[in-house]
């Protein structure tokens, strides 16, 4: 079907931009195939179904909206954690700034040299995850960024991994425009960590394809910050064998759009597969979540839990979709999603999604929206907690199952700390 | 079921009727459709297909005025342009709409009777049969043996619609003396072309969508009622929908207003023949609800489902949407949707008025080959409006059934509230269950809640149920009935008793 004459032009527009690098080896095929997808669909405009409630425009345009450059902080969110830490700037490898990447039990390769190889393991796996993933609902941007992508790390645990891997990614420029694509292998029984932070560059574009076999396990924790005008969308392509592990959460403050899509596909009898949000907004904030499992196999577990605190205009979406195929039975889905509006100007959109073809399941999923709860602000202030100091108490809480959903109790201090002190800021 | 007058009817219709009734009862038993007959009565169509001469020719079978022409013509215009939806969950075979009669009436209706005396006893008789007599007597609440039935009789005034033509209104006069008016929707254009111009397409415009546009074209029937300030209807209002003629489409109207602190309590029944040639409704319901008044909506729908192959069936597009206009005002949408091939159908509630009120309860079942993608939309736009979702959703052999719905919380709706249940129940491992909530809050006084569930019929509950005696169909019956329980409760005496032996009978055939 020819596609509409304001997204045709639209998709040459931005095409026209980018162009693939000059020795993409064995990358040449898929990022072709990528194109060739990118070309079908069109980039997304605002009246495609799936972004209903988030207008695409500034991460389909031709350029990026230029955006102020942040000088590296000296302190990182994962500072405190013995960890291999891989530096990105506007979207380009940093080996200087980089830790060695040598570590037990993890092999570490960068995109743009690994596609010189004549034979590499990630030849199989890229633009693999992301061309599956269109179904039933396109993900053009996705595509995209197989198509275009510049760099990226490829990332494969052949047994317990040491310590987890840092990507750090820092914004310089101010009209950079960064699409990364990072292909993670976690083979059998091997068991991976992959930290995220940094504000990238002023328009981010990035594709995680993690592949987890049979009994392997994958933590994955992210946090998006400081950049308080982030443009970015990011898509995690998860394929998850049986007996595996897949856990992935993010900490969203600031950005005036953000769009994290997870697309996960249990493949293999009793995975479990963790997807977790919390995210705080204040003023000229859009965050969105999209994520969308798919059970294809007995016995797995699937948890969504995403938590949104949102205050002066800020709008939070949520689209989420549990899908159980035919014989995917004793499936076990669970999926929440809650707003705290803390004024009325804020908002919360949700589509909270089941599709179930499987008579032997429990799933069921909740939704709610609402202001903070007058009788326990009150409790807690007839304590002698001052009103601000209950609220942020109050916040703190509301989001905990989101943050509870990560499994290193160190991590999971250093986010509550990074939480406490954006609500101290943002009093008021 | 409701009794009948037996005095009336001639010693050879009685043993008849009697031979039928077991023939029916057996077919009841063995889970076949029960309205799958056919009245042979000679027919009037207009010709096959849709263009402008056939939206006059039915405008002019009516007798409307040029307004009304104009006002069809500009819909069949529009609709033209139109393109038929593709997003629900829902696959069919195109639709021709050229290979369609778009208006068929019984000969015998072409001088319109002046009382229910004179209508054809062909058309009498295929109401009594389906359990509706046209006829002004009291239908005893429930079931014999129901204890908690008042000892007087209840009324229910009918509005019979057979294919194209509303056959015939009852209690017309004692609605008249309260000031009621419930007539079909072309008399009323006749008689009360005021407040059919002033109401309208007020609630759903010509231009909704696709089906509402193609119903405003060709609508040729259907049921007015009038509720002026202050008054309670004196008794249950119904509409019985009979499609007969093949390849027909029924494209009926409903308008109901209650004015200023009325109250009315509305039914509506529907069935057709059992036929391998798949037939086509597309209905329109609005409702004007004003300053303190209460409007209660009631359906059980059970057009023929399709045969255990999936042949034949009704494919029932439906826009119903309650404006909730003044104050205080209230409207209640219950739903039992166990028919129909393919539905596609949002009873929706503008909650415009402060303190409005919301309320939508559904049960839709499928088994064989159905398709439902059914559930609502609530609209808060007044301040401290509430609205309440209960949606339960059964699913068996290869059907797919889906809640798709919307709650938007305006940012003027301050201190709203909704609070939605959808649960969906899974039986046999072909079939499916979807939950397609959308869900916009943008003010921060409401409270919205959304809960759903999806689950297979208990094991525990069925063992137990079976360890007492019963069969497994039963069995799950039972189990059913339990889950659908709240709905249940929502609905008027007379259809909650034939909605429960629905839902069994529905069912039947799904287990083992």
């Amino acid at each position: 079907m020819a596609l509409p004459q304001a997204k045709l032009t639209a998709t040459e527009d931005r095409l026209a931009r980018l162009s693939m690098p000059e020795a993409p080896g064995w990358s040449a095929l898929p990022r072709a195939a990528a194109l060739a997808r990118v070309e079908t669909m069109g980039l997304p405009g605002r009246r495609d179904e799936y972004w209903r409630f988030t207008n695409p425009a500034d991460l389909v345009a031709a350029d990026p909206v230029p955006s102020t450059h942040h000088a590296r902080q000296k302190t990182q969110v994962f500072d405190q954690m013995d960890r291999v830490r891989l530096v990105f700037v506007d979207g380009v490898f940093d080996a200087a700034a980089s830790d060695d990447p040598a570590l037990a039990g993890v092999e570490i390769t960068r995109l743009a040299e690994a596609q010189e190889q004549d034979i590499h393991w990630a030849a199989d796996l890229y633009g693999t995850l992301e061309a599956q993933g269109h179904e039933p609902v396109e993900r053009p941007l996705a595509a995209l960024n197989t198509a275009y992508a510049t760099d990226g790390v490829l990332i494969r645990a052949t047994g317990k991994a040491e310590k987890p891997v840092n990507l750090v990614y820092f914004h310089e420029s101010e009209t950079s425009d960064a699409i990364l694509h990072h292909v993670i292998k976690v083979e059998s029984g091997a068991d991976l960590t992959v930290l995220e932070n940094g504000p990238a560059a002023a328009r981010f574009n990035k594709v995680m394809e993690v592949d987890v076999a049979d009994g392997g396990a994958f933590h994955h924790v992210r946090a998006q910050g400081r950049d308080h005008d982030r443009r970015a969308v990011t898509h995690i392509f998860a394929r998850l064998g049986a007996e595996s592990l897949f856990k992935s959460f993010t900490m969203t403050v600031n950005g005036a759009l953000t769009r994290n899509e997870c697309i996960i596909d249990m493949t293999g009898d009793n995975g479990v597969a963790h997807v977790a949000g919390a995210c705080l907004g204040d003023g000229d904030f859009l965050h969105d979540d999209t994520v969308f499992i798919t059970h294809d196999a007995e016995n797995c577990e699937s948890r969504q839990v995403f938590k949104k605190v949102l205050k002066n205009g800020a709008t939070g979406v949520f689209q989420g979709k549990i899908l159980v195929q035919p014989g995917a039975q004793k499936t076990d889905g669970y999926q929440i999603s809650q707003s705290l509006l803390l004024d009325d100007d804020s908002q919360f959109l949700a589509k909270p999604e089941l599709e179930i073809y499987a008579d032997d399941v429990a799933c069921s999923h909740g939704s709610t929206s609402g202001a903070i709860d007058e009788t326990a602000l009150f409790y807690l202030r007839s304590r002698g907690v001052p009103k601000s100091e209950a609220v942020d108490l109050m916040v703190l809480s509301f989001l905990a199952e989101a943050i509870e959903e990560i499994e290193s109790a160190e991590i999971r201090e250093e986010i509550v700390e990074r939480l406490s002190r954006w609500l101290s800021r943002h009093r008021g | 079921m409701a009794a009948f007058d037996k005095a009336d009817v001639k010693d050879s219709e009685i043993r008849e009727g009697v031979d039928r009734e077991t023939v029916e009862t057996v077919q009841s038993m063995a889970g076949k459709y029960k309205y799958g007959w056919e009245t042979e009565i000679e027919m009037e169509y207009a010709p096959m297909g849709l263009t402008e001469d056939i939206v006059r020719l039915i405008s002019a079978k009516n007798n409307e005025p040029e307004w009304m022409t104009d006002w069809r013509l500009e819909a069949f215009r529009r609709w033209q342009q139109m393109e038929e939806p593709d997003w629900a969950m829902v696959e069919y075979p195109e639709i021709d709409f050229q290979k369609q009669y778009y208006y068929a009436r019984p000969k015998s209706m072409e001088e319109k009777p002046k009382s229910l005396d004179e209508v054809d006893p062909k058309l009498l008789e295929t109401y009594q049969k389906l359990g509706i007599p046209l006829k002004e007597q009291m239908i005893l609440a429930g079931v014999e043996g129901a204890e908690e039935a008042p000892a007087e009789g209840r009324k229910v005034a009918v509005d019979a619609v057979f294919d194209s033509v509303s056959v015939g209104t009852t209690f017309q006069k004692e609605l008249e003396s309260a000031g009621v008016i419930f007539c079909s929707i072309s008399e009323a254009i006749q008689k009360h072309p005021e407040l059919v111009k002033k109401y309208l397409g007020s609630v759903v415009p010509q231009t909704d969508n696709f089906y509402a546009t193609l119903n405003s074209a060709v609508f040729s029937d259907g049921s007015f009622v009038y509720v002026p300030p202050g008054v309670r209807c004196p008794m249950e209002l119904s509409t019985y929908f009979r499609i007969n003629a093949e390849n027909t489409g029924q494209f009926e109207r409903t308008l109901i207003i209650a004015d200023k602190e009325a109250y009315v309590s509305y039914l509506e029944g529907c069935t057709a023949p059992q036929r391998d040639e798949a037939q086509l409704h597309a209905a329109v319901v609005e409702i004007v609800v004003l300053d303190d008044a209460e409007v209660k909506y009631s359906t059980v729908q059970n057009w023929f489902p399709g045969d255990e192959e999936g042949r034949g069936g009704i494919y029932n597009f439906v826009t119903k949407r309650a404006d909730c206009r003044g104050p205080r005002s209230k409207v209640m949408w219950t739903q039992v949707e166990t028919g129909s091939a393919v539905t596609w159908k949002y009873p929706s509630c503008i909650l415009r008025g402060d303190d409005s009120q919301g309320e939508f309860y559904s049960i839709a079942i499928t088994n064989n080959w159905q398709q439902a993608d059914t559930g609502t939309k609530m609209v808060h736009l007044g301040k401290n409006t509430r609205s309440r979702i209960v949606s339960k959703g059964i699913s068996a052999g290869q059907a797919q059934n889906t809640y798709r719905g919307l709650v938007s919380m305006h940012p003027k709706a301050k201190n709203s509230r909704n609070y939605t249940q959808c649960d969906s129940l899974l039986i046999g491992d072909k079939c499916g269950a979807h939950t397609v909530p959308y869900i916009e809050v943008r003010n921060n006084s409401s409270r919205v809640e959304h809960e759903a569930t999806t689950s297979k019929v208990d094991d525990d509950q069925l063992f137990y149920c079976r360890s007492r005696g019963m069969d497994e169909e039963e069995a799950v019956a039972l189990v059913v009935n339990g889950f659908c329980k709240e709905v249940l409760q929502a609905l008027p005496m007379e259809f909650a008793m034939e909605a429960q032996q629905l839902v069994a009978i529905s069912l039947e055939g799904s287990v083992g």
